[in-house]
């Protein structure tokens, strides 16, 4: 008793503790991407160590620009590919049938509850949300991840977020998660781990929370977790009915065994109010400076981002479109739809999202990563602004001399049609 | 073990993340040698050059809190290492680019706000600073002309073991199968 969830996940997946204060875990899920990946790759190939730890808990796709934009790029994915092939990992996503890495893994059924993931990408702690440790680290550890399915980690101490009351109408889990941020600040969570607690929390939908989950990372925590639930089981259910004999009851007991035990330890509880939440957006360079849609209205945007790890699945496509349709974004914008996943595209095509977005004279772009970190499908030029669903507002972050505000895709989506920050309610 | 001396880049923001440290259009590049001639190249910063010879000459860099926040990218320590960059001296770094310092054999050394208060009051406008760090004492000394401040500084034991295996590679080789 008296153990947070992460620490049941470190008790578990201890391999040993060579310095009192420092835990080396065993990692059930090694996820890799074409940026931070070939450099460790390459190394390992150097070394003449040009082999992985275990090949089915190997996880890689080119995500972050693709296809390929350049020379530089094609050969980032040659690396990738040729690696994964070499070393027979199956679970690699080229070309075609790639998306955003934190979309496209938790869709595939890779993560579980009281796993530890590490991917080289800050994002991981997106995972958090089916229950699991999972963290984002350098090309280093990944390199020892790959070699040796280690990894090293800080003793965590757990903040308590609980949520109290419902989100209104017009108001999302991006509008929670900046708010959040805004109060615990941008190193608020440096070193801990966070929870989402709350009725809210319970009744979200697994998109929504890893919504939640995707944006720890900008308040300094090392992941940020949600209980694995009803709502979890479900999403995994047909992935994990097998190691269940199809007893669900089961299969939930299990996943629940994970949850925080109510005499846990915490560093800090934090209290938010979900009732008094409104449509918010950043305003500045970093995440926690938050205001409300309303005291930002009618600030110039350029271009307008859907897409991400952040909010670029089908229920962010969904919202988007039921504010879209039937209209014309104005002229002075122009809207990038990236929607995360081959299979959240053939979704949203199905639904007819595709058309409402086409016909609003957004343009849609295939599935990646590229422009919420200005590589790629929608680098703003100097002096832009781009109203934006992904999860970083840095200078420069999606273009040199570009400005981000962050918002939800009901508010994006609101702001294309006007070409100016507009409050999403004013269309639902 | 390597030295972990040198002179002194100021730094006086908190929150310098790792698009500033390194922009994200360089992490098409798979050699760490390319990454050196970009590091700090969008930072917005008054008083900040890479053109000055404070920025081209030292080797340990002092700034404030959460320095290294954003990015998981290891390109940020890589570049400050390309341009001779072994130690960064903050009041608080982002997990991340902490863990990569140490994992690359280098240091990230935490201090209190009031010492680095002190340290960026009493020598950030003196020319020639340097620093000397005693990781036996853990101990580092920060001097110019003839002023000498010494701080104490806390380093995990594990962090300590792979800057004297030289990175977390060396380290794991030695101790995990």
């Amino acid at each position: 008793m008296k153990q947070t969830i992460a620490d049941k996940i470190f008790e578990k997946h201890l391999r040993n503790e060579p310095f009192p204060g420092s835990f080396v875990l065993d990692i059930d899920v090694v996820m890799c991407h074409e940026i931070t990946t070939p450099t460790a790759i390459l190394d390992l190939v150097a070394r003449g160590k040009d082999r992985v730890f275990d090949p089915t808990k190997i996880k890689a796709v080119i995500d972050h620009v693709t296809p390929s934009k350049d020379s530089k790029t094609a050969a980032q994915a040659k690396v990738l590919r040729d690696w994964a092939r070499r070393n027979e990992i199956k679970d690699f996503f080229d070309v075609g049938r790639n998306g955003v890495c934190h979309a496209i893994f938790p869709e595939k059924g890779f993560i579980r509850p009281g796993y530890t993931v590490i991917m080289g990408d800050s994002h991981t702690c997106t995972h958090g949300a089916f229950g699991a440790f999972s963290a984002g680290v350098g090309t280093t550890d990944l390199e020892v991840g790959i070699l040796k399915g280690v990894c090293a980690f800080r003793k965590p101490a757990t903040i308590k977020i609980n949520i109290n009351g419902k989100l209104r109408k017009g108001v999302y889990a991006k509008d929670l998660i900046l708010h959040i941020i805004s109060v615990l600040t941008v190193n608020g969570a440096t070193d801990h781990v966070v929870e989402f607690h709350g009725e809210q929390i319970t009744e979200m939908t697994m998109e929504s929370r890893m919504t939640l989950s995707n944006m720890a990372v900008e308040m300094g925590a090392t992941t940020g977790i949600c209980m694995p639930d009803e709502v979890t089981l479900d999403f995994l259910w047909e992935f994990v009915k097998e190691d269940y004999n199809n007893d669900k009851e089961a299969a939930l007991a299990d996943f629940k065994s994970w949850h925080s035990d109510d005499d846990a330890v915490y560093a800090k509880v934090v209290e938010i109010d979900a009732d008094a939440l409104v449509p918010v957006a950043t305003f500045g360079y970093k995440p926690d400076q938050v205001k409300t849609m309303d005291e930002l209205s009618g600030q110039r945007v350029d271009q307008v981002y859907l897409g991400s790890c952040t909010n670029g699945r089908l229920e962010d496509l969904a919202v988007a479109a039921s504010i879209l349709d039937g209209k014309k974004i104005a002229d002075t914008v122009r809207l990038i739809v990236s929607p995360a996943t081959p299979d959240i595209y053939s979704k949203a095509l199905e639904a007819g999202y595709i058309k409402i977005f086409m016909d609003a004279g957004a343009c849609l772009t295939n599935p990646t990563c590229g422009a919420c970190l200005g590589m790629s499908n929608g680098v703003l030029a100097e002096g832009e602004i781009c109203a934006s669903t992904t999860n970083r507002n840095f200078n420069g972050r999606m273009g040199k001399g570009g400005m981000v505000h962050l918002m939800s895709p009901a508010s994006a989506a609101a702001t294309a049609i006007n070409g100016k920050i507009t409050d999403p309610r004013e269309y639902l | 073990m390597r030295k972990f001396e040198g002179k002194v880049l100021f730094l006086d923001r908190s929150d310098i993340n790792t698009d500033e440290i390194i922009p994200a259009k360089y992490l098409t590049e798979i050699e760490k040698s390319a990454l050196g001639p970009h590091l700090l190249e969008d930072l917005n910063l008054e008083g900040f050059s890479t053109d000055s010879d404070e920025f081209k000459q030292s080797s340990v860099a002092i700034t404030r809190a959460n320095f290294g926040c954003g990015s998981s990218r290891e390109h940020a320590p890589w570049a400050f290492a390309e341009c001779g960059y072994h130690t960064i001296i903050a009041s608080g770094f982002a997990r991340i680019f902490r863990q990569n310092m140490f994992n690359g054999g280098l240091l990230a050394i935490e201090l209190t706000e009031a010492d680095i208060e002190k340290i960026f009051n009493k020598y950030s406008s003196c020319q020639d600073v340097t620093v000397a760090v005693d990781m036996d004492s853990s101990t580092l000394t920060v001097s110019a002309d003839d002023q000498k401040s010494t701080f104490e500084f806390v380093i995990s034991g594990f962090d300590r073991a792979l800057v004297e295996a030289g990175g977390w590679l060396e380290y794991a080789d030695e101790n995990y199968d």
